[in-house]
Order: structure tokens, then sequence, then C-alpha cells
């Protein structure tokens, strides 16, 4: 009877299958390949902030020279001002916006819907240019400014709110269409007036999404360098600096100073947006009754009102730097032409930038795809080996707390150091392909992992218990299943690689010019039409693979997701 | 069959001090438990108690933190899931949504080098043996919860495991369908005769299912017995108050055979109980064994009582007895034909008897 028995004190530990050994390695290998994509660039660039020209150590003389350069200290003043007012009001316009499409009856709500989502086919350079074209020195309505140029921060506030819009909008249409429609009809039944619903009901269920919204913009404006760049005229910010730090003036341990002040409140925000983001789960009640506002003619007219000007505004950018690309000579020749299209005929390697785009694009879609599906699907899906799944869920946040810029360099830190093993990627296309990755790594990963906990916990149990390897159902179901989601990160990635400027601006070579880095190239030359005409491109590009996307997503789910259909 | 379950010296699975841990929590603290071939086991228990993690112990999904499992003669605490030799049907079913229901239940067969008209005679066989041959090529969200988990039980039964394990299978289904799914699945076992055990809460279940139940709470075991062991005579106070209804009068006890509660000294029979004379004991008596009709002494002690409630059930009444003495009321079960026969009601007093071999007492 006790022949079995073992001493108490006697662990048992589980022998590992030579399949779970198989998924081990894949995991360390996609544990790997973050902390050479990600922490020791980073820790390279840290590295130089605390280095002088020659190498050696110096602690922390950099830094002290930074804050005692005026010219370079009052960036951080910018830097704050001009993110928090493009912030406050990016948030206010989208919740209204959020709110017209989720509390009130009025018509086109899809079509408000897209137009709010277009800015995000556009690289940040696009509303800088169309701004200098509508307030510009030879601007069309000029006149609005009542003499202030807008050339400064008045010029950064604006682009960036239109290139913000849609990230604030998306979060807080979120967190709004979980409305709970019995919670208004109980304060109905209450007698409870129009504001005081607001007041109680739908503020504080969008409460949320609010804050989410605002740490989130905030940290894509100060992070943020096209719209600078182009508007910014003499009013530095953190982001061009570290431009001109490394750029202009080859002062690489300055340049990484920055890089680590400018990382610090992206850190913080970025931290103080997972803690709310926990908090929000609790208040989703799998009972709730979503909520059909009711028509009324004064609300939903004030709505589409409201609506029409912001989506006027949108549609106003877009149009105008697609209206300034086709026009002849501005403001002289008005007569349409394709004379700015022809990038062939001005500096740089023209036409060739655009298909390095694409290139450089449908590399990042498919290889980023495949790594960030299969690294999510080992972190969430695999047994044991705890250490290393956690360590892949921490790296594969970073990214988002990382602006591109200082991502960049610190690619140029790593990767150019002759010691490195991996110097030859340098200067090649494969480098720009693994940055962007690591850039947009943690949505796509984040995307990645909701479709998979939405799959039952017991699948892998299963298909152990049916001795079928893992990989044959990760092939079979898990895949399969999760397709939309693949494709949606596979989208994801493709639009951001087209219209990405900060990260790759610092590690592109001549011949792998990229077509937005073309867009700040020629515009820096002074060919502001042409960069209109190829941040265009990259417009029309990254609006056609949605249109696509869109059709294959709906043939897909005809032919091969049949079993969604009861 | 010996007092441990087993048949001709030894079971088919063993388990010898088991014990998990999660973090500081102690899941479970030293289970011994021999299941024979062919028997059909709950585990039985209030959530938390344990019996989850002694049923992913034995799978292997959460390998026990120390203690030993012989399957069939060989030591498996150690091995990885897919060298173990289980079938299991998980309370979600886990069935592939983008799988046919034959694709499902053939799953496990194509990783064992079957040919593909094996597998199809195989699939067939056990589709037929649940009794969806029709449903064959239908996707799993196009049929009702109740074929679903038919579906994962012919998936888990497909490569012919030598024991099936069931967490909770009937669980998320509705009342009725459950009913009607105990017996099939019970059929079906005694048919297969493949040794299965069956993770529950619900006592319905496990005590119309099981040839024996492993009553669990804390993390140990309280008692392992036939349905009619546990339910006449429970081992422990918990589970004479897990299983089924039951009265619980504290007292002390006065001999071997005697106790006195309240003003009273209550006569029973079991005198297995290792108590001392003078110790606090409880008494226990189900609802329906409290007798009303042809009271007499020969049957046990008998008390003087007062109807407080009555309660009609639909097939029987409850009443809320309080006897002579007494502060605590007695719940007692009444068949209709007995209330209409003695003209029971509320207010009425009343002899009843409180029989000698249904009384259990425990030390408090």
């Amino acid at each position: 009877m006790t022949d079995l028995a073992l001493p108490p004190h006697h662990v048992v530990r589980q022998e590992v299958s030579r399949d779970e050994w198989i998924m081990r390695t894949a995991t360390m290998a996609v544990g790997v390949l973050l902390i050479f994509a990600l922490v020791l660039p980073l820790y390279a660039m840290l590295s130089k902030s605390v280095e002088d020209k020659a190498g050696q150590f110096i602690g922390l003389a950099n830094y002290i020279a930074y804050f005692k350069t005026p010219a370079l200290a009052q960036s951080v003043v910018n830097s704050f001002f001009v993110s928090i007012v493009s912030t406050v009001i990016t948030v206010v316009l989208a919740f209204g916006y959020a709110f017209a499409l989720t509390r009130s009856a009025m018509p086109f709500k899809e079509l408000f819907k897209v137009i709010a989502l277009f800015p995000l086919l556009a690289p940040s350079l696009l509303p800088g240019i169309s701004l200098v074209y509508l307030f510009g020195n030879q601007g069309l309505i000029k006149g609005v400014l009542m003499g202030n140029t807008i050339y400064g921060p008045i010029g950064i506030i604006i682009g960036e709110v239109f290139f913000c819009f849609p990230h604030a909008f998306l979060i807080i249409l979120t967190a709004m269409s979980l409305a709970d429609a019995r919670l208004y009809e109980a304060a109905e039944a209450l007698r409870a007036s129009r504001l005081r619903i607001f007041f109680t009901v739908t503020l504080p269920g969008a409460k949320y999404g609010l804050i989410s919204a605002f740490f989130v913009v905030f940290t894509l404006v100060i992070t943020d360098f096209g719209v600078p760049k182009v508007i910014g005229g003499q009013y530095n910010v953190l982001a061009t600096d570290i431009y001109k730090q490394v750029i202009g003036q080859q002062n690489f341990q300055m340049g990484s100073v920055v890089s680590v002040i400018l990382l610090l409140p992206a850190i913080i925000a970025f931290a103080a947006d997972r803690i709310i983001q926990r908090r929000q789960v609790a208040l989703l009640s799998a009972r709730a009754v979503p909520y059909e506002a009711k028509p009324s003619l004064g609300r939903d007219s004030a709505m589409l009102a409201f609506c029409v000007v912001v989506a006027v505004m949108i549609l106003g950018m877009l149009g105008m730097a697609a209206f300034a690309s086709y026009v002849t000579f501005w403001p002289y020749n008005l007569k349409p032409s394709w004379k700015n299209y022809d990038f062939d005929a001005k500096d740089g390697i023209g036409w060739a930038a655009y298909w390095n785009s694409l290139i450089m694009s449908a590399w990042t879609a498919v290889i980023g795809t495949i790594i960030v599906f299969v690294g999510a699907y080992l972190v969430e899906k695999t047994r044991g080996f705890r250490l290393c799944r956690t360590l892949i869920q921490m790296l594969a946040m970073l990214p988002m707390a990382v602006p591109g810029l200082v991502l960049g360099l610190s690619y140029i830190f790593f990767f150019n150091n002759p010691a490195n093993p991996f110097n030859f990627l340098y200067q090649t296309m494969a480098i720009l392909v693994i940055c962007t990755i690591a850039h947009f790594y943690t949505v796509a990963h984040l995307t990645a992992v909701t479709a998979l906990k939405q799959m039952d916990a017991e699948f892998e149990s299963v298909s152990a218990s049916l001795k079928v390897p893992p990989w044959k159902t990760f092939w079979r179901v898990t895949a399969p299943v999760c397709l939309p989601a693949i494709l949606d990160i596979s989208i994801y990635l493709f639009v951001n690689a087209m219209t990405t400027v900060s990260a790759v601006v610092f590690i592109y070579y001549v011949n792998t010019t990229l077509a937005s880095i073309q867009v700040l190239n020629m515009d820096d030359a002074g060919d502001v039409a042409p960069a209109a005409a190829m941040a265009m491109m990259i417009v029309y590009t990254s609006a056609a693979v949605r249109v696509l996307h869109w059709l294959a997503t709906r043939g897909l789910s005809r032919r091969t997701q049949a079993w969604r259909r009861r | 069959m010996t007092a441990d379950g087993s048949v001709n010296g030894r079971s088919y699975l063993r388990l010898r001090g088991i014990h998990k841990k999660f973090g500081s929590f102690t899941a479970l603290k030293g289970v011994d438990l021999d299941i024979n071939e062919r028997e059909f086991v709950c585990f039985l228990g209030p959530s938390g108690c344990g019996k989850t993690t002694l049923l992913r112990a034995i799978a292997g999904l959460d390998v026990q933190t120390s203690g030993s499992i012989e399957q069939a003669g060989r030591d498996i605490s150690t091995l990885p899931i897919s060298s173990r030799d289980f079938g299991i049907v998980f309370q979600s079913y886990a069935l592939f949504p983008n799988l046919t229901v034959s694709e499902n239940v053939a799953y496990g067969l194509t990783s064992r080098g079957m040919n593909q008209a094996d597998i199809n005679k195989r699939v067939a066989e056990l589709l037929g043996l649940v009794g969806l041959s029709d449903s064959g090529p239908k996707y799993p969200a196009q049929l009702s919860g109740g074929q679903q988990q038919r579906v994962a039980l012919a998936r888990a039964l497909a490569p012919s495991p030598g024991l099936l394990l069931l967490d909770e299978p009937l669980s998320a289904l509705d009342a009725r369908v459950r009913i009607h799914l105990r017996h099939e699945i019970k059929q079906l076992q005694s048919r297969l005769r493949v040794t299965t055990i069956m993770v529950t809460h619900d006592q319905e279940e496990a005590l119309t299912m099981g040839d024996r139940i492993v009553v669990m709470n804390h993390g140990v075991i309280e008692q392992v017995g036939t349905p009619l062991e546990i339910y006449r005579k429970p081992a422990t106070a918990f589970v004479a108050d897990f299983v089924g209804t039951m009265n619980f009068m504290k007292g002390t006890l006065v001999s071997p055979g005697r106790v006195r509660v309240g003003g009273t000294e209550i006569e029973y029979g079991d005198t297995a109980a290792t108590v001392s004379p003078g110790a606090a004991v409880t008494l226990c008596i189900r609802p329906e064994d409290i007798a009303v009709r042809n009271v007499s002494a020969s049957q046990g002690t008998v008390l003087q009582a007062r109807i407080e409630a009555l309660e009609f059930l639909g097939s029987f009444f409850r009443a809320s007895l309080t006897p002579d003495g007494q502060k605590t009321a007695l719940m007692a079960d009444f068949s209709v034909n007995a209330v209409n026969d003695l003209g029971l009601s509320r207010g009425m007093a009343l002899p009843i008897a409180l029989p000698r071999d249904r009384l259990r007492v425990f030390a408090a």
C-alpha cells in the first residue's frame, strides 16, 4: 500500500516532452529576437548618453550640459506646452465626435466614422505641408490667423490635432460603445434631466476611455517628429532637437541625452494608461443591453453640424495637400498637372523611394505578422517556461513607450558599431524592416493577444491529450480561427510602415530611402509641392491597401469562416 | 471488494500522498485514492475543494507538487500530458470551432498513423455511439449544447483511452438536457467499460452516476463510498451536511448509544463513532427519516412535537417541527399521503419517532 509513497518533501517535476522542448526553443527564439531588436539598442543609446565623444564614461555631465543650455532646456517647456494643448483639444473634439456617433440618432454615422480615420493613412508630415498651403506666407486663408504665423506652436497644435484625432476617437468610441441602455432607462424613469444624465451616466461611462485617450495622445504628440519638423519653424521641441543634434550637428551624445529626456514622459504616460486600462475591465457587464439613441431633432442636428465641421476640417487638410500636389506652380499657376509627381526629376532617388516603401511595408507586414502572432501564441498558449514568457510579454509592451526617433537613434548606436556581428545589417532594407516591426510591435501584439484570449483555454490541453503536437493545432485551429486578427495585424503593420518617418529617419541609406523620408527631404529642400505629391502617394497606397484588406476579409470570412454562421 | 475499493489487490489508478501547492495556497493535502478498472468515480465537493485540481494532476495538466500516481501498473507521476493515456472532456467542451464534427472526432486519430478508411470507420462508429450519425459535416456552432457535449465525448473516446476524465461536463447545460445526458453518459460508460472520473459539484449528479463517490473538502478526501453509503452513512459532519438535507442537533454523549439533547435523551444505533461520555457531539437525522406513522418506542426515541410550518413542495411536504423541550426546529419531510391520512396541519401537536438506525453521531 505504501510502496509508492514518497517522502513529503520530494517535489515532483514533470518531464518535458519533445514537443514542449520545441515550443520552448521557439519561445526562446522570440525572446532573443526582442532582446536584439529592443533591449540591446536601447542600452547602447542609454550608455551613449553618459559618455563623452571619445567614449569615456562621464556620468551625468551631458545631462548637466543639456540643462545649462537655455535653448535646449526651453524645448522641454515647449514640448510640454504644445503636447498638453493639442491633447486637450484633440480629446474634447474626439469626445464630441464619438458622442455624436454613439448617443445621437444623426444620419451618415458610418460615413463620419470612416472620415475620422482618414488621418491614419497619412504620414504626420502631411498636415504640416497642408498647413503651409493653407496658412503659410502664400497661404490660401492666411488672414484667419490675424497676423500670427503658422510656423510655430499654432501650426504644431493644429497639425497634431489632425494627426492624433483618429487615435483619440477610436479609444473613446470603444469606451462609449459599451453603454448600457438600462442605465439610461433607469435615469429617465427617475426623471433626470438630459444634462444630469450626461454628467451622471454618459461621462462616468466614458471616463476611462477619456483618460486613456488623454495619455495616448499626449505620448503621440510629445514624441511626434513630422509635424514640428515641417511647420515648427524656430519653435524647438524635444523631437526636433534630437534630429538637429544628430543630423545637423553630429552630436550623438547630446542626441541620446534628449532621447532619454523624451523617453521619460512617454514611459510615464504609457504606464499610467496601462494602469487605467486594467481598471476598465471591471466596468464591463455581460448582461449590459446596448444603448440605441432615440431621434431628437435638436440634439441630432447639433451633433450633425458638429461632425460636419470636424469632417470638413479633416477632408480640408487632406484635400489641400492633394490639390497642391496637382497644381502646376502654387500660387501663380493653378492649372492641374502631373509635374509634381515627376519625382525622378528632383534630388534623391525619386520614384524608387516609393517602391522602397512598398517593399519595406510588405516585408514588415509579412515577417512582422508571423513573429508577432507566433510570439503572442507562445506567450499565451504554452505551459511552463514562465520566466521567458513573462519576459516576452514585458518586452512586447516596451515599444509603445519608446518614441520612434529614440528607437532609430538606438539602432544607429547598436548596429553601426563595427564590433557588432550584426553590423552587416546597417544600411540595408532589413534593418528598416526590423526597426519598423519593433517600433509597432505593441499594438500588433495586443491585437493578437486579444484574439488568442478569446479562444478556449483548453484547446492545447485537449490536443495534448489526443497526442497531437501543438504546432499542428496551431496550424489547423489557432491560426485559422484568428485569421481576422492576423489580417488586422498585417494591415496595421503595412500602413504604419508606409507612413512612419521617425524611427527610420536615422537608419535609412541613400538606396533605401523611403517615400515618407523623401517627403521630409523634399520639404527640407523647399520642394513643398512634390513633397505633398509623395505624401499623397502614401495616402493613396494606404487607402488602397485598406480597401483591399476590407474586401479580402469579407471574401475570406465567406469562404473559410463558414463555421461562424449558425 | 475491500475497504479501499480495490479488487484483486491492485487497482487501476493509484494515487498516493498527492499534495498540490499554488504559491502559498495548498489545494491538495495528501490525497490517497484507489480507482478500479471500469469503475465510474465521481469527485464531489464545493468549489475550491480541490476536486478539479486532483483531476488535472491525474491528467498531468497541473502536475502535483508531491506524491505519486500509478495508472495500470505504470508510474505516470512525472510524465508529460502527451505520454499519458486518457481522454478528457472539459466544461467548455473545447471543440475546435473551425473543424466539422467529424474532423473534431478524428482529430486524435489522424496523428496515430491510421489510414483514412479506418479513421472514417471509427468516426462513424463513435458518432453512432453518441447518437449523432447525421451531424458529421456540421460545425460545432450549429449544434445544441447537449450535442456539442456528446461530440466532445466522442472525440475524447475516439483513440480508446484507458481513462476518461470529465471535468464538470454537464454544468453548462440546462436542467432538462442535463438529466437526459446523465443517463446517456452512464450507459455509454457501462457499455464501453472505460474507467471514468467525473468532477462535479452537483450531488444529484454524483449520486445518480457514480459507482463510487469521493467527497472532498479543503483539499482532503472526506469520504469514499457508494452513493448509498455516502447518503446513509456519512463519515463526517461535512459529508452529512453537503450531501442531501440534514438536521443537526447539538448534544452531549451520555453513554454509547445515548445522547442528551436539551432536556431529552435520544437513543441511536450507530455506536461506531469514537467519542467518550461527556463529550460534545452532533446528532444528525435526515428530514425523510423522521417518522410520524405507527410511532412506537421500538423504532427509537419518541418525542412530542408541534408543527410550526408546513410547506408544500410538489411531491412532498416539508414541515418544521419543534419537539417539546427543544429550542431548535427539525425539518421533516412527509409524503402527501401521510399529510392527508393523518390530517397534518400547522399548529398541530403529534408524536414523532427518531429511528435509532437512521441517526448519526459526530464529535462536535
